[in-house]
C-alpha cells in the first residue's frame, strides 16, 4: 500500500521538475532578451522571401513559358517563311532553355551564394538577395509547370480557336489558356509549399529567417530540442494550411468542370 | 457547269512534303472549287484528304502552290490569314468544342471577338442556327453534357455563326456512334441545299453519292479520278479507284 503511494509520490515528483524544466527551458528560449522576437522576425523574413519569389517566379515563368510554347507550336511555320521575327524567337527559345538548364542543374544554395557573394557583392542586406535568387530559381519551375499546362491542352484546340480567325495570341488568351487553369494552380500551389521550405537556407547569406533564427537561439541558450521543433512546428502549420487551401482549390476546380 | 467567274478557291500545283522533301502528302494538286459546289473528297488512309483539306485554310502550310480564295492569293506571306479564315468555316472530326464555355459561348466567341458584333445580336442569331439543328434547350450545357452526335451539330454551327463563305469538313461522321451519324449528315445537307459551298472529306458513300456534286478521288497526295457521283461510282475509269470502290461500297 505505502510503496504505491510513494511510487505516485516520485511520479508526482518527476511531473512538476520536468514542468519546472520546461518552464525553465521555455523562459530561456522564448521570453529571455525577447528571443521569441527574433523568432517572429524569422517568420516574417522566411514569408516575404517566399512571397517575393514567387511573384518573381510567376513573371519570369509566365514569359519563359509564352516564348517556349510559341516556338514550339510555330516551328513549323518558322521553318517554311523564316525572317527577322523567326529569329528572334528561335534566339529567345534558345536563351530560354540555357536558363532552364542551368537553374535546374545547380543546388538553389549555391545560386543563392552567387547571387550574394559574387553578384550583389554591395548589397549588405540578404533577404532582396534571397527574393531575387529564390525568385530566378522558382521561374524555372513555375516555367515548366505552365508550359506543361500549355502543352496538355489538346492541339484541336488550338486549331479550332485559328480556324475561327483568332491570331495565336487571341487563340492563347480565349482558348487555351482558361483550360490550363484547372491544371495548372495545384501545382503552382505546391511549388509555393516546395519555395516556403526552400528558403530555409538563406541563412546561408546571413538572413535571418525562421530556420537560422531557431538555430542561433538554439546556439546562445545551448538548448536545441524547443526551438527547432518550434520551427518545425511553425513550418508545418504553414504547409498544412496552404495544403488545405489547395484541396479546397482542387475540389471547387473539380465542381466547375461539371 | 458555272462560268470561271464563280470559282471560290482556285488551288494550283498544291505539294506538302513532311521530312525534307521523303513524304509526300500532297503532290500536285490542282482544283477549283466553285460557290455553292458540295465537293466531296474520297480515297484510302494516308492519301492526302485531309493534308488537303487543312491546306486550304493553311492549317498546314503548303510546300509549294498557291490557293487563290475570293481573289486572293492565301499563300503569300502579306496575307493576314485570319481574316481569310473567318469566311472558311472548319469542322473536324473530333469536334474540338470549347470545353470550358457553353454551347452558346462556344458560338458566339469568335463572332463577338473577331466581328466585334454586340453580344445580344450575336446570341440571337447562334439561337435561330441552335434551333434550326433542334438544340436550342441544349444552349446552356457545357460540351461534355452533349452526345457526340449534338456536339458535331454544335461545331457545324459555332462555324456558322461566322458567315463563312465555305465549309471545310474532315471525317465529321468518323468519330460517332454509327446511330449518330445521320442526325450530322441531316444537318450537312440541309447546309448543302441551302447552297453552302462545302468541301468534305467523308468515308460516308451514301453521302457523297446523294449530297456530292463532284466527287473527287485522291491517292498518293494526288487527285486520281474525279467527276459527279454517277461519273465516280457507276463508271470509274483509274484502277485505283475501281480497287478502292470494291473495297468501300
Ligand atoms: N506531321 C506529319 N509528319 C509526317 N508525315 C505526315 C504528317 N502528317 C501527315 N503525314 C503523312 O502524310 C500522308 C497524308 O496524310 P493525311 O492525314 O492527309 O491522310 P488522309 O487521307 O487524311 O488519311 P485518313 O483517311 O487516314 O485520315 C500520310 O502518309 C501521313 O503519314
Ligand atoms: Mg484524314
Amino acid at each position: 500500500m505505502s510503496s504505491v503511494s510513494a511510487w505516485f509520490n516520485g511520479l508526482w515528483t518527476d511531473i512538476t521538475l520536468w514542468f519546472d524544466d520546461f518552464s525553465d527551458d521555455f523562459y530561456t528560449v522564448f521570453i529571455k532578451k525577447d528571443r521569441y522576437e527574433q523568432m517572429l522576425t524569422g517568420l516574417e523574413n522566411t514569408l516575404i522571401i517566399t512571397l517575393g519569389a514567387l511573384l518573381i517566379g510567376v513573371v519570369i515563368g509566365i514569359v519563359v513559358a509564352a516564348i517556349r510554347s510559341s516556338y514550339d507550336k510555330n516551328k513549323e511555320s518558322l521553318k517554311l517563311h523564316g525572317g527577322i521575327g523567326s529569329f528572334i524567337l528561335s534566339f529567345l527559345n534558345f536563351i530560354c532553355k540555357i536558363y532552364l538548364t542551368v537553374i535546374r542543374g545547380t543546388p538553389v544554395v549555391v545560386q543563392l551564394m552567387i547571387a550574394y557573394f559574387l553578384i550583389f557583392v554591395s548589397v549588405k542586406d540578404g533577404v532582396p538577395v534571397g527574393i531575387f535568387a529564390f525568385g530566378i530559381n522558382s521561374g524555372a519551375y513555375v516555367a515548366e509547370i505552365f508550359r506543361g499546362g500549355i502543352m496538355s491542352v489538346d492541339n484541336g484546340q488550338f486549331e479550332a480557336g485559328r480556324s475561327l480567325g483568332f491570331n495565336y495570341v487571341q487563340t492563347m488568351w480565349y482558348i487555351v489558356i482558361p483550360q490550363t487553369f484547372k491544371a495548372v494552380l495545384p501545382t503552382l500551389c505546391n511549388e509555393f509549399i516546395a519555395l516556403l521550405k526552400e528558403t530555409s537556407v538563406a541563412g546561408y547569406v546571413g538572413v535571418m529567417e525562421l530556420t537560422k533564427a531557431g538555430n542561433s537561439i538554439a546556439g546562445v541558450t545551448y538548448n536545441y530540442f524547443l526551438p527547432l521543433l518550434t520551427v518545425a512546428a511553425v513550418y508545418l502549420v504553414i504547409v498544412m494550411i496552404l495544403s488545405w487551401l489547395v484541396s479546397r482549390l482542387e475540389r471547387r476546380l473539380r465542381v466547375s468542370e461539371r | 457547269m458555272n462560268g470561271k467567274d464563280n470559282i471560290l478557291i482556285e488551288v494550283n500545283g498544291l505539294c506538302k512534303y513532311y521530312n525534307g522533301d521523303k513524304i509526300k502528302a500532297l503532290d500536285g494538286v490542282d482544283i477549283d472549287i466553285r460557290s455553292g459546289e458540295v465537293v466531296v473528297i474520297i480515297g484510302p488512309s494516308g492519301s492526302g484528304k485531309s493534308t488537303f483539306l487543312r491546306s486550304l485554310n493553311l492549317l498546314e502550310l503548303p510546300t509549294h502552290g498557291h490557293i487563290i480564295f475570293d481573289g486572293v492569293d492565301i499563300c503569300d506571306k502579306k496575307v493576314n490569314i485570319n481574316l481569310h479564315r473567318q469566311k472558311m468555316g472548319m469542322v473536324f472530326q473530333h469536334f474540338n468544342l470549347f470545353p470550358h464555355k457553353t454551347v452558346l459561348d462556344n458560338m458566339t466567341i469568335a463572332p463577338i471577338k473577331l466581328m466585334k458584333i454586340p453580344k445580344d445580336k450575336a446570341q440571337t442569331y447562334a439561337m435561330e442556327l441552335l434551333e434550326r439543328v433542334g438544340l436550342a434547350d441544349r444552349a446552356a450545357n457545357y460540351p461534355s453534357q452533349l452526345s457526340g452526335g449534338q456536339k458535331q451539330r454544335v461545331a457545324i454551327v459555332r462555324a456558322l455563326c461566322m458567315k463563312p463563305e465555305v465549309m471545310l469538313f474532315d471525317e465529321p461522321t468518323s468519330a460517332l456512334d454509327p446511330e449518330m451519324v445521320g442526325e450530322v449528315l441531316d444537318v450537312m445537307k440541309n447546309l448543302a441545299s441551302e447552297g453552302m459551298t462545302m468541301v468534305v472529306v467523308t468515308h460516308e458513300m451514301g453521302f457523297a453519292r446523294e449530297v456530292g456534286s463532284r466527287v473527287v478521288f485522291m491517292d498518293g497526295g494526288k487527285i486520281v479520278e474525279q467527276g459527279t457521283p454517277s461519273d465516280i461510282f457507276e463508271n470509274p475509269q483509274s484502277p485505283r479507284l475501281k480497287e478502292f470502290l470494291s473495297k468501300v461500297l
